[in-house]
């Protein structure tokens, strides 16, 4: 099947006075249409910026985006020049972030901030443009739409806003959709309500979604594919049953023990990734995740670990790969 | 809204009677007697029976709580009573000098809003280029140069161009003509002390601006509009400055009533009766009555001030309007 979104080796680095940070040091990953693709990864990572870095709005100073490619349907995004990269913006490809309380603009009517990117990317009347603003909020469960379109995001809850991010990333019919973390500020009854959205909406419209998440939990039922980041680097991807019952990197166990399971004995003790993520500007070229790895070797310290199968459709970078499932089993 | 707007209306009149409370009674503080001025101002020996006459009639000899009552009522009713030096009116002396100062104020202020709401935003949207650099560079200028200075070299340009052109020198005219009357003759002559003054309050708006938009650029929503594909303009112009103005309306309300009453300097470089001076003479000649006339026609362009202030407050951010 041909790919809608290909990223190949991309680096995105910001220059600071603290150093050069690395922030996405080479990440290759593809999402085909229709398809719900899971970010992973502790604070910090690089979740954001790989996925602002797919947008190009990466703020220049002090961030750049160093290498690599990213072709999307067919067209490589960092050839395209601003103008043709707007075109893609909001039209191609929606975004929804993780902030409902402060993402929408405070000064502005839920009507207007719906409509102005139909208007900028469709040839549309305003009264069309304000039925399918109508429309898109119904669609995304908001009573009373009528009413809502006139209001103020201070009118509404961080769920509801959630809701009208939802609308306006879908408006102009998007190939792919883009979410940042969109629960991680929200009450976890909540939660669940705009992951079912999400899900719902995008199998419904066939639009492709990459999620981001710090918690492996949340992705489990609703993502096809999971990549695993950690330093800026995907260090397991494999498809969600994969990761979730055959995790192939200590960091990916470890990531699954912070987080409570459905499968697991109640009363179970979750446990915190120990340590700290490493300092991004200050990288050597060893395994990123070694001091906190239980499994580390000298090997470790030498090089870091390529990308490599471990099953069909299931790759892991780590030296130890081989027994982390092992030790799993035992433990 | 409406409610909003009754209720900053209700809130002007405790504020209006508090300033005038303060200025009333630090006048009353200050040295110096009216009487014995206006009577034995050249040295000359007074009987102190006239002074006391004197007082009588201007009611000095009246318990202060009255003369408060007094003013407070003047105030209401707008008459601010007579001066205590020439036994005129106090709203015929302010008469035209109130209409020439705020004209003044309001040109001003229309010079400085458009100097710094484009200065101020090309320079937060060319952060650190040139730009930047040199509309930071005319900003500190304007805060650097006295508005007087600037007024006079300004005075020295119009003579040497007007020479240079027609061979004549043209200074702006001197005798004060309402603008409803001779709009061109009006204008040729406040058109002058407005820029230079305007200039000098850009300075401070244009910073204001600048800062504020930059902090409003790195907010979120600010984002959220560059991820839907809008175009630069829309994103400045709708979802930025909107946001970063409200700073700005607040420090150019303020200055618009400083204006009021505090262009001395520049009113005698531009030879203005404006009402700057006429304040300074009354301060310096003991003229109670006149100089807290003067001082409350001046809180209440600030109150009035404010009151606009916040009603455009309100009109840009929602929060406020529907609270
Ligand atoms: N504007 C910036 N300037 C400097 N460093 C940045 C900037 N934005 C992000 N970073 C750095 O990039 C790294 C990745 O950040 P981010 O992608 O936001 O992490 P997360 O995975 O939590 O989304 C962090 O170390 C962060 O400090
Ligand atoms: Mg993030």
């Amino acid at each position: 099947m041909t790919k809608l979104l290909e990223i190949r080796d991309l680096k995105t680095q910001f220059f600071t006075s603290a150093g050069v940070v690395r922030a996405v040091d080479g990440i290759t990953y593809d999402v085909a249409p229709g398809e719900t693709v899971a970010v992973v990864g502790e604070s910090g990572c690089g979740k954001s910026v790989s996925a602002m870095s797919i947008l190009r709005l990466i703020p220049d100073p002090p961030g750049r985006i160093v290498a690599g490619s990213i072709m999307f349907d067919g067209k490589d995004l960092l050839a395209l020049s601003e103008a043709e990269m707007r075109e893609v913006r909001g039209r191609d490809i929606g975004m929804i972030f993780q902030e409902p309380m402060t993402s929408l603009n405070p000064v502005l009517t839920i009507e207007r901030q719906i409509t102005e990117t139909l208007e900028e990317h469709l040839d549309v009347s305003k009264a069309a443009a304000r039925q399918k603003a109508l429309e898109m909020l119904n669609l995304v469960g908001i009573s009373d739409p009528e009413r809502r379109l006139k209001q103020y995001p201070h009118h509404l809850s961080g769920g509801m806003r959630q809701r009208v991010m939802i609308a306006m990333a879908l408006a102009c019919g998007p190939k792919l959709i883009i979410a940042d973390e969109p629960t991680t500020a929200l009450d976890v009854t909540i939660q669940a309500q705009i992951l079912e959205l999400m899900k719902e909406l995008t199998r419904k419209l066939g639009v492709a979604l990459i999620i981001i998440t710090h918690n492996l939990g949340v992705v489990a039922r609703y993502a096809d594919r999971v990549n695993v980041m950690y330093a800026g680097r995907i260090i397991e991807s494999g498809d969600a049953v994969q990761i979730y019952h055959n995790p192939k990197h200590p960091y990916t166990l470890a990531l699954l023990r912070s987080v409570p399971r459905m499968d697991q004995a109640r009363g179970q003790k979750l446990r915190p990734v120990s340590g700290q993520p490493p300092d991004l500007t200050k990288l050597d070229e060893g395994c990123a995740f070694r001091p906190r790895c239980d499994f580390a070797t000298e090997q470790c310290a030498r090089a870091a670990p390529a990308l490599e199968e471990v099953e069909p459709g299931h790759i892991s970078a780590c030296w130890e790969k081989a027994k982390v499932g092992l030790v799993e089993a035992v433990g | 809204m409406w409610q909003y707007v009754f209720k900053r209306l209700l809130l002007m009149i405790p504020t209006v009677i508090g300033a005038a409370f303060v200025i009333f009674f630090l006048l009353r503080a200050m040295p110096g007697d009216v009487c014995e001025l206006k009577l034995g101002g050249e040295g000359a020996y007074v009987d102190e029976a006239q002074i006391t006459l004197c007082r009588e009639q201007l009611g000095l000899d009246d318990p202060l709580a009255v003369q408060f009552a007094d003013f407070v009522w003047g105030i209401a009713t707008l008459d601010f009573g007579t001066s205590m030096i020439t036994g005129r009116a106090i709203t015929y002396e302010m008469g035209l000098r109130f209409e020439l100062s705020l004209q003044v104020a309001i040109m001003a202020t229309i010079v400085a809003i458009m100097i710094s709401i484009p200065l101020g935003t090309l320079s937060a949207v060319y952060q650190n280029t040139w730009i930047d650099y040199i509309v930071r560079t005319v900003a500190i200028a304007g805060i650097a140069i006295p508005s007087f200075w600037l007024g006079i070299l300004i005075l020295l340009a119009l003579l040497s161009i007007s020479e240079a052109m027609t061979g004549t020198r043209w200074t702006p005219p001197l005798d004060y003509v309402p603008i409803w009357e001779d709009p061109v003759y009006n204008l040729s002559m406040l058109i002058w002390p407005a820029v230079a003054t305007g200039y000098r309050y850009s300075a401070v708006a244009t910073r204001m601006t600048r800062s504020s938009l930059l902090e409003v650029l790195r907010e979120d929503y600010v984002r959220t509009a560059r991820a839907k594909g809008l175009v630069e303009k829309i994103i400045i112009n709708r979802h930025a400055l909107k946001n970063a103005l409200l700073p700005v309306v607040t420090v150019i309300g303020i200055e618009f009533a400083f204006l009021m009453g505090g262009l001395v300097v520049t009113e005698q470089v531009f030879n203005l009766n404006g009402l700057g001076n006429l304040l300074v003479q009354s301060v310096t000649s003991v003229d109670y009555t006149m100089t807290q006339g003067i001082v409350m026609v001046i809180v209440l362009v600030f109150v009035i001030t404010n009151f606009f202030v916040d009603i455009l407050y309100a009109w840009l951010d929602p929060r406020i309007r529907y609270s």
